[in-house]
């Protein structure tokens, strides 16, 4: 009986998925181009594609640019997620809604809209936020262009995925604060234990495990990012001095229809996020198991 | 505690702050969407609109394929939708009821295909499709998007219909209603939320999708709505703003008024478990 329920989609899983890692596989393997696709076959080259990716200083530039990148992303948004769900606990209950409500919004916000609303934003002649900066004498911003340098660029990338990324944090982390024993808390506030010892031995035991899968999600999400960095620098602006992983394979690969060779990049990056998510898989493997 | 009343006021005030810090640029989109050019392209910006006007809607709207865009959006997302609930149903259900040998390697295939970053998989999938000469057509479109919305679809219903308690079930078949026949009459009516939730965020990362969407279709009139306004840049010099906003308000609104529908459900289906455990 349950194999019978499960069939269908294992069914229809492995042609639509099962048939493409295969042909990724194969891809990698050849010399796959314009000219190839349109002929269906390409031309079986060995190890070819690794070597050449893996003998190129774009690609090392590349993945370090993109592990330093996820190391901001991820730190910004783990601190600021959990101080906000720390300040949704003492906060007053029409404020926690307001909070709450507000980060929800924030939450269904489309990404391409985002990546819209930001680039007017930062605009040069008419951004808000060089009006504001300016206004509030943060410095001298008036036509101020963000998309100068690659630092530059990646602030406003980063600002705009953590903005993206704090509600689901953030809420996630409140819900599991509501789980922390209040008897727990209040007997070592009457023993004496400072704030933050409260926090470190009483609060934080019950939120590892929160934070342990939150932070591997991000880690996991930011290191293969792709719409927000290939839309707010702009399709045009990708250049081998800002690629971040995912917009380095997409450009090489399909941009410059050179599919053998970004099928290499596909396996090299799909081994790295393998590698990542195993403390994930691992840990919802042991929820499924449970049950 | 009469200590602590003090400090509640100056959280409240960091959380307004936070408040309007947070929903900022969602309102400036709004708020830029109804202004009239003047004051959008002032360098005085007013933070509300002095005369609102419609006039950037109506320039988004008449944009060439806005209609034949959303309409390719909506018949992409609802077929998705479709076929993922009623495959990832029963599979959902072998999960949550039955233990079988395979169990295991199922669920680290139906974790582990989400973790996967989808650029990953774009140069496979377009090489395949265009094979089977399926690139620029919807089809091609959908079948992509099932393969990302079905491992999704199982793990969240799977998690609806652990809730339900088995006795339930039992108790209709000692009825003697046939096995379909408890399902029909029992699980369906408990699982119906749970699957509306699931079908709505399905309904959601599909109509957001973009990369995919990108890459497969070439052609204005075979768009989905976020290319459509991935491309939206006013005219040869100057980007129209005020229409560039319009049209994302216009986008927003449906997946906004869906997420708020039933955020609640679906908020910890990625972390289920983490918390108890």
């Amino acid at each position: 009986m349950p194999y019978a329920l499960v069939a269908p989609i294992v069914v229809v899983l492995g042609a639509i998925l099962g048939y493409p890692v295969y042909y990724l596989v194969r891809l990698s393997l050849e010399k796959y181009g314009l000219f190839e696709l349109i002929q269906h076959h390409g031309t079986y080259i060995g190890l070819h594609n690794f070597g050449s990716v893996l003998h190129d200083s774009v690609f090392w530039h590349t993945l370090l640019r993109t592990v330093v990148f996820t190391v901001a992303n991820v730190t910004l948004t783990m601190v600021l997620g959990v101080l906000i769900a720390l300040l949704l606990v003492r906060v007053s209950t029409w404020v926690r809604l307001l909070v709450t409500a507000g980060l929800v919004l924030v939450w269904s916000m489309p990404p391409v809209v985002a990546v819209q609303v930001w680039s007017w934003m930062t605009n040069v002649q008419n951004g808000i936020l060089n009006y504001l900066l300016t206004e509030l004498h943060v410095g001298n911003f008036f036509q101020h262009n963000w998309y100068l340098t690659t630092f530059s660029q990646y602030s406003m990338v980063t600002t705009l995925i953590v903005w993206g990324a704090l509600p689901f944090v953030a809420i996630t982390v409140y819900a599991a604060l509501s789980q922390v024993p209040h008897e727990l808390v209040e007997a070592a506030q009457i023993d004496g234990a400072r704030a933050w010892r409260v926090l470190k031995d009483v609060t934080l035991p019950v939120l590892t495990p929160v934070l342990l899968i939150l932070t591997s999600l991000s880690i996991i999400w930011d290191f293969g990012v792709f719409t927000q960095p290939y839309l707010l620098i702009g399709p045009g602006q990708q250049t081998t001095s800002n690629y971040l992983m995912s917009v380095y394979l997409y450009v090489e690969g399909y941009g410059q229809t050179n599919f053998g060779r970004g099928a290499a990049i596909s396996i090299l990056m799909l081994a790295i996020v393998a590698a990542m998510s195993v403390v994930y898989v691992r840990r919802m493997l042991r929820v499924g198991e449970e049950q | 505690m009469s200590r602590r009343r003090t400090p509640v006021l100056g959280w409240n005030l960091v959380g307004i702050v936070l408040f309007a810090v947070m929903v900022f640029p969602v309102f400036w989109m709004v708020s830029t969407a109804f202004k009239s050019d003047d004051e959008i392209y002032s360098f005085t910006p007013t933070w509300f609109p002095g005369h609102p006007t419609l006039h950037h809607f109506r320039t988004a709207i008449d944009r060439p394929y806005f209609w034949t865009d959303v309409k390719n959006t909506v018949i992409v997302v609802l077929i998705t939708v479709a076929i993922a609930l009623v495959l990832s149903f029963f599979a959902a259900l072998a999960l949550a009821k039955y233990r079988f040998t395979g169990r295991k390697l199922f669920i680290v295939l139906v974790i582990g295909i989400q973790m996967l970053p989808p650029t990953g998989l774009v140069i496979p999938l377009y090489v395949v499709l265009a094979r089977y000469q399926e690139v620029n057509k919807l089809s091609g479109v959908i079948l992509v998007y099932l393969t990302f919305a079905l491992p999704f679809c199982v793990w969240t219903l799977r998690g609806f219909l652990i809730g339900i308690p088995k006795e339930l079930e039992e108790a209709a078949m000692v009825d003697g209603s046939t096995r379909l026949g408890a399902f029909v009459r029992i699980l369906l009516p408990l699982v119906a939320p749970g699957l509306v939730a699931t079908s709505v965020f399905a309904f959601i990362t599909s109509w957001n999708e973009y990369i995919f969407a990108r890459t497969l279709l070439s052609s204005g009139s075979t768009q989905t709505i976020t290319v459509w306004l991935s491309y939206f840049y006013g005219g040869a010099r100057s980007v129209d703003w005020g229409a560039v906003m319009a049209g994302s308000t216009l986008i927003s609104i449906p997946v906004v008024i869906f997420f708020l529908l039933v955020q609640r459900r679906i908020a910890f289906g990625l972390t289920a478990g983490a918390v108890r455990g």
